[in-house]
């Protein structure tokens, strides 16, 4: 057997918190990139696939197990292996071609031979035209295919390209996706591998080789799915819807936590990652599941095509609909509860009184913090108590989201109240 | 092909023909040179303590005066950059540095910069003996002193705050250290030090003017300059050349503005991330002629032929070091280093109190104290009074803005130009009218600074989103409704900004406008000002610590108890976004 191009070996990455507890976002991941391969790694927030990602470019040193590039180990950033970025990562005092020529001149390649180098690559990417506009003049789309040349101009063996169809709109991220593809099956760049980490279920179908799937808390390799499917690939294909639900069934099931296995959902704690979903986003989404044409049933890759949501859009409103009761997801399929259809039917005042029962019912932070202001003789703690209980479980800006998220959702249910200014939680006002 | 924007950072060398823009800039460039030779013979010129340098009140001897004055200026300028970019790259990179570093410069922040004169100056000049570079020395430094605090912070701040995945981006395409420093970290820094820069000079025209005529124990030394030129004009009461003084100054600020503060301001943001909102900028001219013209060009390659070198010098060397270990931080060297720190400053506190009161009573400590909280008094309430004055007009200003394009460069203006050149006026004012020092010195304190707050509130006017003005006027909000929700919360954050900054300037300037002089008559105002100044013209080294010192800790309270209060609320509450 050959030597992969890309290789980790028992990768784990634990980041210290203030008060020296290992925090673990990766656990023993074990990973091989073959020639010839594009992988998409696909994965909720706290999956760690973006510190995955980092650690394969050597830009964070992994705290167990070893990463190789074609048998080497990688400690540091290696020649051979470029990067695209979320946010494109231009040097906004460069031009175009001042971007694409940085990475050659730092590898000492000289004058003449890295002016028609860069010139290329600006060609090969469809930028043509632009090498003396600086990115400020550029669109998003533009700007990505910046990143792009600047990566491919160095003849990369391996491409990690991080979320770099995330910040475009929806057209300007299928050409462009499409024109590296192209590339790509035409053999017109060298690249040999490609690691792409998405946050879009359908991106990562249409063009993977073979998608991982993470899970959270902590990443790890849930599952691998082959596609064989011959490229470009349609997604009304009935093969790739088929893997679309596949893998949106993967996403909204954590082990342990399938409904159609009856299952009892293992409990969760105080330190529980929330997701980030808002009250208004949620009662919307129960009231378009009741009414036609789902009538309190959906499929989920067609409910997020015709509702217009993105994966990270979509899987925090649907967590938070199970976390509370209100819908159970199966098969990649999601189904109202009674819970969730008395929701939809209530009056404002029921309403509050249904997410408040639900809330104190199922989500272990919010009733804490209820508990803990009744026992206080005045009703009232600081918020910053609750936030270093967090932070014994997660990062310190995780902590702090969740706490706004428990405090978005406590404050309308009526729970308990928050001033901003003391930045103090009470029973006031009740 | 026409370069855009003059692209510093990469030349082609085919591009290095001459053109016609090089007539006008390559006078200038030998200009400068020549100036620079000039005034390097003329500073190191021998020089005896108690021999008197002769200033001439002739108005044609103005423009040498002048120039001198800008020289030791630009010394300044470019010794406090690159002292701004080494002290806050050592903070930014090293954790250790940092915990001293940074506090060190929030101190020396709010040491009054003619204090620093005071101390320096017999240092300077035991340093050059028999050469009036020493004293030249101590007036360069002193100027160092009104810019190098905030031009480090700026840095500092720049360099913490690079975009994480700009510098992943460096690391993946293998830029060495080095050269991420000067191509990604000194670029992303540069927006806001040139603005810091510019601020700077436009505070250090006052302190330049105030530090050429120094008295140290008994002894006025006077360097050739406008700020001698006009201490001169004072001893002998000639009105006249005090008005030549002030057009050559307003000349050469306009200079200035024009030829260095447009220009470079108009360059940084192309350093910017995201300028599309000031695309219609016009490029002010000077800008034009620096970036056409070839000569400066070839000025450009030759430093970055330079840098190149050291670079690849570095990385020779760090080729050779490479084969170390990773070195684990230890966390009983670290206790250790703590404790080395505390240990330090607990011994200077000891000495510095121990060498006041050696010759300084108990009594007289806590007279000082006396002194500042007189001169505390005089900036609040000063400040009060200007905020009264200017917070209506700054927004009647910004309400316009049309009015506001026009008026904010002259106060820009107003606020570089020297205020202290028109003292010797309000001591003729006082005397005329008999009026009583204590009370009538005090505005002199915010003449020169009275303008930061007017000018940050046209900013904060100006920035009121059109929408809300709509808002409240579709909700009929009227008048006193209008002042306290509408336009006072909107521009608290821009005032805050520009009343500290006026009140730091008024702290300094009571050095030297709490005694004031015409011929030899002598106007004193009590404070801690007017202690400093005499303890300085007397020499006596304990009681300018005392004084000093004393104003040290009245302006770190004041930052600490009541600005830096009101910028947290400011930035909590009231932002616009």
């Amino acid at each position: 057997m050959t030597v992969p191009l890309l290789r980790t070996e028992a990768v784990s990455k634990t980041y210290r918190t203030p008060d020296h507890l290992g925090r673990l976002v990766l656990d023993h991941v074990d990973f091989s990139l073959h020639d010839g391969e594009i992988t998409a790694i696909l994965g909720k927030s706290g999956s760690g696939k973006s510190t995955f990602l980092r650690i394969l470019a050597g830009l964070v040193p992994p705290s167990e197990g070893a990463v190789e590039y074609r048998g080497l180990q990688v400690s540091e950033p290696v020649r051979g292996i470029a990067m695209v970025f979320q946010s494109y990562a231009l040097f906004p005092w460069l031009t175009v071609l001042g971007n694409v020529e940085l990475g050659l001149e730092a590898l000492g390649v000289s004058g003449g031979d890295r002016r028609r180098r860069a010139v290329n690559a600006i060609d090969l990417i469809g930028l043509d035209g632009f090498e003396n506009a600086y990115p400020k003049e550029l669109s998003g789309g533009m700007r990505q295919r910046v990143g792009f040349a600047r990566a491919l101009v160095v003849n990369p063996d391996v491409l990690l390209l991080d979320e770099p169809f995330s910040s475009l709109d929806v057209l300007t991220a299928e050409t462009l996706r499409g024109d590296l593809l192209d590339l790509w099956d035409d053999h017109r760049i060298p690249t040999k591998g490609i690691v792409i980490v998405s946050h879009n279920i359908e991106e990562a179908v249409e063009i993977a080789d073979r998608i991982l799937i993470f899970s959270s808390d902590p990443g790890r390799i849930r599952a691998q799915i082959p596609i064989a499917l011959p490229r470009p690939r349609s997604s009304d294909g009935a093969a790739f819807r088929q893997i679309v639900d596949q893998v949106y069934t993967l996403l909204t099931t954590e082990p342990g936590r399938d409904g159609r296995r009856g299952a009892k959902p293992e409990p969760i704690g105080i330190g529980y990652r929330l997701p980030d979903a808002s009250v208004q986003q949620l009662a919307g989404l129960i009231d378009t599941l009741t009414e036609a044409p789902y009538h309190g049933r959906a499929d989920l890759p067609h409910l997020a095509d015709e509702e217009n949501l993105v994966m990270d859009e979509l899987f925090p409103l649907i967590e938070t609909l199970q976390l509370l009761g209100f819908a159970n997801v199966s098969g990649g399929d999601i189904e109202l509860t009674p819970l969730g259809r008395a929701h939809a039917n209530a009056d404002m005042l029921e309403r509050k009184q249904i997410f408040a029962e639900a809330l104190l019912k199922h989500v272990p932070l919010a009733a804490h913090i209820r508990r803990v202001l009744d026992e206080r003789p005045g009703h009232r703690a600081p918020a910053t108590r609750f936030l270093r209980e967090l932070e014994d479980h997660l990062s310190e800006e995780e902590a702090e989201r969740v706490l706004e998220t428990v405090i978005n959702w406590g404050r309308h249910a009526e729970i308990f109240a928050y001033d901003y200014d003391t930045e103090v939680l009470s029973l006031e006002n009740f | 092909m026409e370069q855009r924007w003059g692209l510093p950072l990469i030349a082609w060398p085919s591009r290095l023909r001459p053109n016609y823009w090089d007539l006008v800039a390559l006078p200038m460039v030998l200009g400068v040179i020549a100036l620079i030779a000039w005034g390097g013979l003329a500073m190191s010129a021998r020089y005896q303590i108690g021999q008197v340098l002769a200033i001439s009140l002739d108005p044609w001897r103005l423009p040498e005066y002048a120039l001198r004055t800008v020289l030791r200026m630009a010394c300044g300028l470019v010794a406090a950059l690159v002292f701004s970019l080494a002290y806050a790259a050592i903070a930014a990179k090293s954790r250790r540095a940092e915990k001293i570093l940074i506090p060190v410069l929030d101190i020396l922040q709010s040491v009054p910069i003619l204090g620093f004169l005071s101390i320096t100056v017999t240092g300077f000049m035991a340093l050059f003996p028999g050469r009036l570079l020493g004293v030249e020395c101590a007036a360069i430094f002193a100027i160092f002193t009104s810019q190098a605090w905030n031009m480090t912070f700026s840095v500092y701040q720049s360099l913490r705050t690079v975009p994480s995945e700009l510098i992943e981006a460096a690391r993946m395409y293998h830029l060495s250290s080095w050269k991420r420093f000067w191509r990604l970290e000194v670029p992303h820094a540069i927006p806001s030090l040139v603005w810091n820069m510019m601020m700077s000079v436009s505070g250090g025209w006052f302190f330049v003017v105030a530090s050429e005529a120094i008295t140290v124990a008994g002894q006025t030394i006077m360097l050739p300059g406008i700020g001698s030129y006009i201490a001169t004009a004072i001893v002998q009461r000639d009105l006249a050349a005090i008005g030549y003084a002030v057009v050559v100054m307003f000349v050469v600020i306009l200079l200035y503005d024009q030829l260095l503060f447009r220009p470079l301001l108009a360059w940084s943001r192309k350093f910017l991330a995201d300028s599309s909102a000031d695309e219609d900028n016009i490029r002010p001219w000077f800008l034009i002629v620096l970036q056409r013209a070839r000569v400066f060009e070839l000025v450009q390659s030759g430093v970055l032929e330079v840098n190149r070198i050291i670079d690849s010098g570095l990385a020779a060397l760090a080729r050779r070091r490479r084969a170390g270990v990773e070195r684990q931080p230890r966390p009983e060297f670290e206790l250790v280093f703590n404790i080395a720190l505390l240990g330090l400053a607990a011994a200077a506190a000891v000495w510095i109190v121990a060498f006041i009161h050696e010759t300084v009573g108990l009594s007289e400590i806590g007279w000082v104290f006396l002194l500042g909280a007189a001169t505390a008094a005089r900036v609040l309430i000063l400040i009060g009074l200007a905020s009264l004055i200017w917070v209506p007009i700054g927004v009647a200003i910004g309400l316009r803005p049309h009015l506001a394009d026009r008026v904010q460069p002259i106060v820009q203006f107003l606020a570089a130009f020297p205020a202290n050149l028109f003292f010797p006026v309000a001591v003729v004012l006082i005397l005329r009218f008999r009026l009583n020092p204590q009370i009538w010195l005090s505005p002199l304190m915010i003449l020169g600074t009275q303008w930061y707050i007017l000018f940050n509130v046209i900013v904060g006017t100006t920035a009121l989103p059109l929408e809300l003005q709509r808002v409240a006027q579709n909700l009929g909000v009227r008048r006193f409704l209008w002042w306290r929700r509408v336009i006072l919360p909107a521009i608290f954050p821009a005032y805050v900004t520009g009343a500290v900054t006026a009140a730091g300037g008024s702290w300094n300037a009571s050095i030297v406008s709490e005694v004031v002089q015409w011929g030899d008559t002598t106007l004193t105002a009590t404070g801690i000002g007017a202690y400093i100044a005499h303890t300085t013209a007397e020499g006596d080294s304990a009681r300018i610590a005392l004084g000093i010192s004393v104003l040290c800790l009245y302006v770190l309270a004041f930052n600490r108890l009541l600005w830096r209060r009101l910028y947290d609320l400011a930035a909590e509450r009231l932002r616009l976004d």
